[in-house]
């Protein structure tokens, strides 16, 4: 049992992770109708960002995060003005055709900047365990898991709560309308991505210590968001991050008691996906859509 | 009257007669080239030939039906492992062992067509790219059979014949399979079934009521598509002399989509030009770069790949295919050729792409 809980644990700290990916691919998702196949590299190349700082400018670890997530706010809203703009009303194929040369040019570029060796990436919190009821749980997954609930919680009060989330929702079920209410739906879009990104960025911090910092860090994890964002519902905030929290926790049960399938957690998650999208494409927390002829 | 009256159905349509002289001027250089390069390069070339067959792949299912693929690398790889084992656990011959791939693939690439129907759109991007991830650690996962992480060593192909070296000689077998391929291809597409494709592609609602059975032609366009790519990866397999769940990683499946977008999606002469892209770009791109540093020649092809596609995306959406074509019908009308502007508007109206 103890195991078991202690699993559960571990699984809820990637979870939280996986969760805040996930809620970056459904917030552009819901605001857009499309998925951004680079959002796992804008993460990563923010992450390096916040290494940089740490390392070379020996900025502390909190002055560091805040910087590397306002970075990728503002460079993601960038690239939506600039990039996506002239693509927003064009076939899906062409938007998905240029998130993935987005994913190439960041990958990419990262590689030009830092290289491909591995690097192992600071974390704030101590690596002792500390033991609740019996059960030893690591500070580092309980901070991750902290981090995770303050940043979906921040988002959901944007989003249910202040005058800019409200024109946000108006502009992506209401385009028309909210024009003529003089919101800037273009704007909206522009934040849409920034928040987005910024949430990415946080995963991508989150999960470095673990993952060793690299160009290619994310590739995997990117899965896993697309399997949590599929499992919740991709149109579905709540449902990202319930379905990022059950992901992790499966994913740490089926490494921990199932080892045949150990190398084998991105097949579990390709076959969730393709489940969640045959048997139940809304996922568990969506709306089914009824298609106009 | 009504006797004489075309009789609606199947039109045959010959090329044109200019389309056969380049098609013969380019048949030309394609034999000439391995006599003409040095032997590396002759490989190089074998390689270009086996991405164009995995594009033509790719474009059928993309390119002409519309359903957006991103895990074409998987069944590449999967052709890789049938055509090896085939021929190291079986003892079947390398060139039989092509087909055998062309079948597993085919009828893998029926199974997924299957669930794909359920699919639309961007759900399909995700599903294929998640087979294209995920496709690496299955395929390791039976050692017995695919070698694990070690994976499958192939003897060398041998020339059978003194007049060309062993490059030259997979070069010929490679050309042979991609004429043959392509000309199928072209049969396959000009007719009902690349009729029905493009319906669907088009408009499926519009499709349907036409009377085109959308799961049939679907699952048919997957295993048509898939098989190529299986040809395409016993032979890349056979000219490695290596196969390893390693050498398929996802950015394959990209790189693929790449040259696809680049020659020009949904056109037969794009995926050729495509194929060579994918085998050329990286050498080009690390070459030209690789003078700064070596960070940066080993980032070099993805950035060039990445801002390559994004220009062809903002500027040329058919490719180089579709500039190649405009460029040439201009040419025609400005010395007087038969074709009219109506003619060209419509053949540009009639080829405007997925994109």
């Amino acid at each position: 049992m103890t195991f078991f809980l202690q699993q559960v644990v571990s699984g809820l700290a990637a979870g939280g992770a996986y969760a805040s990916l996930a809620l970056a691919l459904v917030l552009i998702y819901s605001a857009m109708g499309l998925v951004n196949f680079a959002q796992g590299e804008f993460a990563m190349f923010a992450t390096f960002i916040a290494w940089g700082l740490m390392v070379n400018l020996h900025v502390p670890y909190a002055l560091a995060f805040i910087l590397a997530v306002a970075f990728a706010m503002a460079g993601a809203a960038a690239i939506e003005r600039v990039i996506i703009r002239p693509f927003e009303r064009g076939p899906q194929l062409s938007i998905v055709i240029v998130t993935l040369a987005l994913l190439s040019i960041v990958n990419g570029m990262a590689g030009f900047i830092w290289g491909y060796v591995p690097r192992p990436f600071p974390t704030p919190f101590p690596q002792s365990p500390v033991v609740i009821a019996g059960v030893y749980v690591s500070i580092q997954d309980l901070g991750v898991i902290g981090v995770s609930i303050v940043v979906l919680g921040l988002i959901y009060v944007l989003f249910n709560r202040t005058k800019l989330g409200l024109a946000m929702r108006t502009a992506s079920l209401y385009p028309d309308s909210a024009r003529l209410l003089g919101v800037s739906v273009g704007g909206m879009l522009a934040i849409g991505w920034g928040l987005a990104s910024g949430v990415g960025a946080v995963s991508g911090i989150l999960l470095a210590p673990g993952l060793l910092l690299e160009p290619n860090m994310m590739q995997q994890v990117i899965i896993y968001a697309f399997a949590a964002a599929v499992l919740g519902g991709i149109e579905s905030p709540v449902g990202a991050v319930v379905g990022g929290l059950l992901l992790g926790v499966l994913l740490a049960l089926v490494g921990a008691y199932i080892p045949a399938l150990q190398d084998l957690r991105l097949a579990v998650a390709l076959l969730l996906i393709v489940v969640m999208l045959v048997v139940r494409p809304s996922g568990l927390f969506g709306q089914a859509h009824t298609r106009r002829v | 009257m009504a006797a004489t009256a075309a009789v609606p159905g199947r039109r045959r349509t010959w090329p044109r007669k200019d389309l056969v002289v380049i098609g013969l001027v380019v048949a030309g250089v394609a034999v000439a080239l391995p006599f003409v390069l040095p032997g590396y390069q002759a490989l190089e070339m074998s390689y270009g030939l086996i991405f164009a067959i995995a594009i033509l792949g790719l474009n059928i299912l993309t390119g002409y039906t519309g359903q957006i693929t991103l895990g074409h690398g998987a069944f590449i790889a999967i052709g890789a492992y049938a055509s090896a084992i085939a021929q190291t656990k079986l003892g079947i011959n390398y060139l039989v062992s092509i087909p055998i791939a062309a079948a597993v693939c085919g009828a893998v690439g029926f199974g997924v067509g299957i669930p794909a129907l359920r699919l639309e759109g961007i759900y399909l991007a995700l599903a294929t790219f998640a087979l294209a991830v995920a496709a690496p650690s299955i395929l390791k996962k039976p050692e017995a059979i695919t070698g694990g992480v070690k994976g499958i060593i192939l003897p060398p192909v041998t020339s059978s014949t003194d007049l060309l070296s062993d490059d030259q000689f997979l070069y010929m077998i490679c050309l042979a399979i991609t004429v043959f391929l392509f000309v199928l291809s072209w049969n396959i597409l000009s007719g009902r079934t690349g009729r029905a494709f493009r319906a669907i592609r088009d408009g499926d609602l519009a499709a349907v009521s036409f009377g085109i059975n959308l799961a049939s032609y679907k699952t048919l366009a997957f295993a048509l598509s898939a098989a190529l790519a299986g040809v395409a990866g016993a032979l890349y397999g056979i000219a490695t002399g290596f196969v390893s769940a390693d050498a398929y990683p996802f950015q394959l499946s990209i790189a693929l989509l790449v040259g696809a977008v680049l020659g020009g999606l949904g056109t037969l002469e794009g995926a050729v030009i495509g194929g060579f892209f994918v085998v050329f770009l990286p050498i080009i791109a690390q070459q030209a770069l690789g003078a700064i540093d070596k960070q940066v020649a080993n980032a070099a092809p993805t950035v060039t790949q990445g801002v390559l596609l994004l220009l062809v995306m903002l500027v040329a959406r058919q490719g180089v295919a579709g500039l190649v074509r405009m460029g040439y019908h201009r040419l025609r009308l400005r010395l007087g050729g038969r074709g009219s502007m109506a003619g060209v508007a419509a053949r540009e109206t009639e080829q405007a792409g997925p994109l």
